[in-house]
């Protein structure tokens, strides 16, 4: 199983965790699964064409799986996915 | 029998090879000198009184010590000069036989040849003795050094906003000795400021920020000229407040703001040393407009209100915005020395509970609305196209 690292604003959709696993041999399938497991995270993550929000970023170690292969993107067991939302926070 | 001191001289300078100065001169001319370094290895009064230009100091008392600092690299072509080219050779010597510099010449005739042929001179503005002592730690750095602490004092930088992350940023460059801050804060100190924004005091509650900031930069470094802007960022005014910076600190606390920095510093070609905090978790990275990804490379499009947290009040631990904001000052640093490798194209993430730092790769967008564009064809009203903010604010509850 993958391991994906939630982003604070994210937290309160999966219960308060900070790291949360789930199967896939893709970056679609993961997520996917992830969205089936907490259904508040999808909105967040896929846009309406069912493909990754424009304004979330997902790497896979520490690649940008836009440069990579986008949902394609295939996942090893050991694998970290890592979702960056923008941040302003400054004050 | 033992020579005479200028019967060594005479005999080293047969042992070592040396250069005329003409060839020096083109040397210096020539727009690609890149990989021959140019060291002066006379005492400091002599080269603050006038130097080759680009050249480096490394007196031949501190030979030994400090070269690496200026020529790090041992088969680079070294060409040594003093007053008239006696220390020097035997510099030279000592680069050569004991410390392996495979490619090391002495200028003929000095620093008093060069200047009688009419070459030109770099004079250094002189330190005062204030100022040697307060930077005296900054000048033991080979990466600094006078150099760098005179291209310290010549900086410009503009910080956006005098709050959590701007305060120990604020106040690290003036400590270092930059010469202009600008600071953009329309707010007045609050209270519940004082968890984090160490740069004001009680004193100060109810004082603009912009204001609060300047007493506590001059009580440290009078050195430091602060240009105060008390405003709001828009798309009318930020052409006109950013132009003739050399870099941005961006700590604002919000997306608009954001994206039409983003904008407009793309347009104007400034570097932004980024950073954003939120709980117990900061992002920085640094924005080289062109050399390497803008803010909307990374994040095309701002989040929707619900993952946005960034309208009213969010809980921040206190000393996290001091450990990002310093992270800004220190990117700041190597931005204007030159040094180190500076955080574009890369992201890194620190997360205070958990005690770790992760790095991720930003790359530029090929198809960017703003940097893969030609800066001048962006116009003014492009300038942080965004959706309505009180709009935004209002959908986040």
């Amino acid at each position: 199983m993958a391991t994906i690292r939630i982003p604070p604003v994210l937290r309160s959709a999966v219960g308060g965790d900070r790291e949360v696993a789930a199967t896939g041999d893709t970056v679609g399938q993961v997520l996917e699964n992830l969205a089936e497991a907490h259904p508040e995270t999808r909105d967040q993550l896929f846009g309406q064409s069912g493909g990754l929000n424009r304004f979330v970023n997902v790497y896979v170690n520490d690649e940008d799986v836009r440069v990579l292969d986008g949902l394609g993107t295939s996942v090893a067991e050991n694998d970290t996915l890592l979702i960056l939302p923008a941040m302003a926070g400054g004050a | 029998m033992t020579p005479s001191g200028a019967e060594f001289i005479k005999q080293i300078k047969a042992q070592i090879d040396e250069v005329d100065p003409s060839v020096v001169s083109e040397i210096v001319d020539a727009p690609a000198a890149d990989g021959i370094v140019i060291v002066d290895v006379r005492e400091a009064d002599e080269w603050e009184a006038g130097h080759l230009p680009g050249a480096h100091f490394v007196t031949r008392g501190h030979l030994e010590s400090r070269i690496e600092g200026a020529a790090p690299d041992r088969s680079a072509r070294v060409i040594l000069y003093c007053a008239s080219g006696n220390r020097s050779a035997l510099a030279a010597k000592t680069l050569r036989d004991d410390l392996g510099y495979e490619n090391v010449s002495s200028m003929t005739g000095g620093y008093t040849l060069w200047k009688d042929r009419g070459y030109a001179v770099a004079v250094p503005k002189a330190f005062t003795p204030e100022q040697k002592q307060r930077y005296s730690r900054h000048f033991l750095l080979p990466e600094v050094g006078p150099e760098g602490q005179q291209k310290l004092l010549d900086a410009k930088v503009l910080l956006l906003g005098a709050g959590g992350l701007g305060s120990p940023t604020a106040f690290y460059l003036a400590a270092a000795g930059v010469g202009t801050l600008g600071i953009v804060d329309d707010d007045t100190v609050d209270l519940s400021n004082l968890q984090r924004q160490i740069i004001h005091t009680m004193d100060t509650v109810g004082v603009p920020k912009v204001d609060s900031a300047e007493r506590a930069i001059h009580a440290l470094n009078p050195d430091v000229r602060v240009n105060k802007y008390p405003v709001r960022l828009n798309s009318s005014n930020i052409v006109e407040i950013i132009q003739g910076y050399d870099l941005i600190v961006d700590g604002v606390d919000n997306f608009p703001t954001r994206y039409l920095l983003n904008d407009a510093s793309v347009r104007l070609k400034i570097p932004v040393v980024s950073a954003a905090i939120l709980g117990f978790e900061g992002q920085l990275s640094v924005f080289a407009p062109y050399d390497g990804p803008c803010y909307r490379c990374l994040f095309p499009e701002p989040p929707p209100a619900e993952l946005a947290p960034s309208c009213g009040a969010n809980g921040v631990l206190g000393v996290l915005p001091g450990t990002m904001g310093l992270l800004q000052a220190t990117e700041v640093i190597k931005l204007i020395i030159g040094a180190g490798e500076p955080l574009i194209g890369r992201l890194l993430m620190y997360d205070a509970l958990s005690a770790t730092t992760t790095e991720l790769k930003v790359r530029r967008d090929p198809e960017c609305e703003i940097c893969s564009r030609d800066p001048d064809s962006i116009s003014d009203e492009e300038l942080g196209v965004f959706p309505d903010y009180e709009a935004f604010c209002a959908a986040a509850g």
